[in-house]
């Protein structure tokens, strides 16, 4: 599948991402700052809690009626002269973008930040037909020039790269020679990027969200880079996920400010452009010719179903950048271009559970996600209802584990058998046990006791205290 | 006021003294506590890995267990939640919902109980120490019980309260979690540990059983001199200082 990246074993990610010690220490500082940042801004506002609300409402009457704004926005990219194109597959979103590149005899393309683009791998299907494909966005573009390093994030796609790092990419592919200074670092790149908006042939963009009610699309960046990208080229492509629809401009207001506050802590980000259609006659500048790649790629089957509030998702990463797994795994051991806990619900459902069957038990389902969303996605419930479906529907638990649940299902629904089972626990454990420590367990537990000593069971269970306390009636004392 | 005490499969078994301490708080409170002995586990292994229809024969038995209680008052917030869960589980609608639902109103968590129905907030304890508390995530984030342990703590004479870095951070128990992601977990575990022994604090507290068998366990493999409670063993702490 095109979204997965890396290995293609989830243990062996898991490991790579654990000794990656600069990675490690990278996504920590990175975290705590955006921790912090999205948490002052949301103070802020004052009433947090009523915006989440509102956006929750928003996006969730979008969903419901999203047959009915899709129509509505391409009718209105039509009237303003733009062509529409409905990709159910990324094969058919790629043949078609291919199709205008070559129309267009596109040599060089500018994009800018786009998840889906990387859904699809729209690059390499372009890279396929001779096309050059220049990424504007800073961190995309540091991840290219490294050879197509993997982004690991889907707001700051370099966030496992520190600033160090940064400056040997940069020396060692483009003969950088200054700083580590990220602003040294940014002027460089700003510099080299100039040059290719001025000569690119094509234009790509993603689309944060489109307003559905006058046929616009709204980029949210803080280097300017996606106004760049649609403003010189003659024609330029949008390429959107097809939940990523707002009805109108209010409704666009508010998502909006939920969006950059929950990614970046920012009020606005630098740059909030909304393009709509090609070039009109009275207008100065923007694309001659103006193209909408709207991508299904697997999420209309979400649409009614039980994850249908994934597609709620507005991509700001706020669940990710508090997600303590994540923290300590980084981006690549997902495997998937959609990381943290929105990846681990969303990359099962637009791929399937055999690519992704432990990225939903990749949580301690603490929740910090669910607290964090701005539009309210429960997402721990999702990871807990994906468990289910691996259990109950596809039947892709281990007999081990079945036989356990099984076991523990009897267990505690009989009061009998749970007493005796308790009251043998303490003499089963004694041969693993000293100083009422387990400190090598058996079976499952030695994965417990690999780091932590496991307490053996008490000889007098609490039960037994309470009852012998109330026939010897020292309660009453 | 006749509470029906819900000690938890890890209370049962392996923190007997935060339970005993938990039934002579609430009797020093007032309260009349009985153990309906029928009580097992609340099904939370089995829910958190997907086994929805073992959870709902537990969820029932546990209805069963319980219902006929004035209140029901448990030692860990993690549990109480899941009872509060239960509601989801059974068909909307159904009997079985029903009973789960009033269940869910009459149940509460230790600290949760003490200072929002019995309205109290000093309980008369004193306990000679430095300590610093970890929230756990089911409880805060979950049941929605933030102050509550703190309001507590902070009337106990002659504890010190520190503030624990990152507080809202998960220990990285999170059930199966701890052995089916055990590396992850173990990564988890020792930033939780490296927080504590940043506050110097000679004590930690919690009011959730499995956390503290995880940072506990942790603790206890790094030799570390820390003491790890349960919340209700120092609120039931009423020695001279």
């Amino acid at each position: 599948m095109p979204m997965h990246i890396g290995e293609k074993d989830f243990k062996k990610r898991v490991t790579k991402g654990l000794e990656d010690d600069f990675m490690r220490g990278a996504v920590r500082s990175a975290q705590g700052r955006l921790q912090d940042k999205r948490a002052t801004a949301a103070d802020e506002l004052g009433d947090w809690e009523d915006w989440r609300t509102l956006g929750s409402e928003i996006r969730s009457h979008t969903i419901e009626h999203l047959d009915y704004y899709l129509h509505q926005l391409s009718e209105k990219v039509a009237e303003l002269g733009g062509h529409v194109f409905f990709a159910e597959t990324g094969e058919e979103a790629n043949e078609y973008i291919q199709k205008v590149a070559t129309e267009k005899e596109a040599k060089k393309i500018a994009k800018s930040k786009s998840m889906v683009t990387e859904e699809i791998s729209m690059n390499e299907a372009l890279e396929a037909i001779g096309c050059e494909v220049i990424e504007t966005d800073l961190g995309e573009y540091i991840l290219q020039i490294d050879d197509h390093d993997p982004p690991s994030h889907i707001v700051a796609p370099a966030l496992h790269k520190n600033k160090e790092q940064i400056r040997d990419v940069f020396h060692e592919k483009l003969d950088y020679l200054k700083s580590e200074k990220p602003e040294e670092l940014a002027l460089f790149a700003r510099e080299k990027l100039r040059e290719e908006f001025l000569s690119a042939d094509l234009g790509i963009t993603g689309c944060n969200f489109a307003v559905a009610e006058s046929g616009s699309f709204a980029l949210v960046t803080n280097e300017g880079n996606a106004r760049m990208v649609s403003a010189l080229p003659k024609t330029q492509i949008t390429v959107m996920g097809m939940e990523r629809i707002v009805p109108g401009w209010e409704e666009l207001d508010i998502v909006v400010s939920l969006l950059t506050r929950a990614a970046v802590g920012q009020k606005l980000t630098s740059y909030i452009t909304a393009l709509t259609g090609p070039k009109q006659l009275e207008e100065a500048d923007g694309p001659e010719e103006f193209h909408l790649v709207i991508v299904d790629n697997g999420r209309s089957k979400i649409l009614g179903t039980e994850f249908q509030e994934a597609l709620h998702c507005i991509r700001c990463a706020a669940c990710i950048n508090v997600c303590p797994v994540y923290r300590h795994v980084g981006g690549h051991a997902y495997g998937s271009i959609y990381p943290g806990p929105i990846g681990a619900v969303l990359s099962p459902l637009l791929s399937d559970y055999d690519e992704y069957k432990e990225l939903p038990y990749a949580s301690s389902l603490c929740g910090a996600c669910t607290e964090v969303c701005p539009v309210k996605i429960p997402l721990h419930e999702q990871l807990i209802m994906h468990r289910r479906k691996i259990v109950e529907d596809e039947k892709k638990s281990t007999l081990s584990e079945r036989v356990v649940m099984r076991g523990f299902e009897q267990l505690v629904n009989s009061a009998n058998l749970y007493r005796t089972a308790t009251k043998m626990a303490p003499f089963l454990t004694t041969p693993f046990a000293k100083n009422q420590l387990i400190t090598k367990g058996p079976g499952p537990l030695k994965h417990w006791t690999h780091a932590r000593d496991f307490p053996q069971p008490a000889n007098e269970r609490f039960r037994d205290w309470f009852e012998n306390r109330q026939k010897r009636g020292e309660k009453n004392a | 006021m006749k509470i029906s005490f819900f000690v938890t499969c890890l209370g049962d078994m392996f923190y007997v003294n935060a339970g005993k301490a938990a039934v002579e708080l609430l009797e020093h409170l007032g309260c009349e506590v009985d153990f309906p002995k029928a009580q097992t586990c609340c099904g939370q292994p089995a829910y958190n890995s997907g086994y929805h229809k073992e959870t709902l024969e537990v969820a029932k038995h546990l209805v069963e267990t319980f219902e006929d209680a004035e209140y029901v008052v448990g030692i860990s917030g993690s549990c109480v939640y899941m009872i509060h869960e239960y509601v989801h589980l059974f068909e909307e609608g159904s009997e079985w919902q029903k009973r789960a639902s009033k269940l869910k109103d009459k149940t509460y968590e230790l600290t949760q109980f003490i200072v929002d129905v019995l309205d109290v907030e000093d309980v008369g304890a004193s306990y000679e120490g430095v300590a610093t508390y970890h929230t756990s995530c089911h409880m805060t984030r979950l049941l929605g019980v933030t102050e509550a342990p703190f309001r507590l703590l902070e009337n106990v004479k002659g504890l010190q309260m520190i503030d624990l870095p990152n507080r809202h951070d998960c220990c990285g128990f999170g059930g199966t979690f701890s052995v089916k992601m055990s590396d992850i977990s173990e990564q988890m575990v020792d930033e939780k540990v490296e927080h504590i022994e940043e506050t110097k604090a000679n004590l930690l507290l919690g009011a959730d059983g499995s956390c503290l068998m995880n940072i506990g366990g942790r603790l206890s493999r790094n030799g570390s001199s820390v003491e790890v409670k349960h919340i209700a063993e120092i609120l039931n702490s009423r020695g001279d200082l």
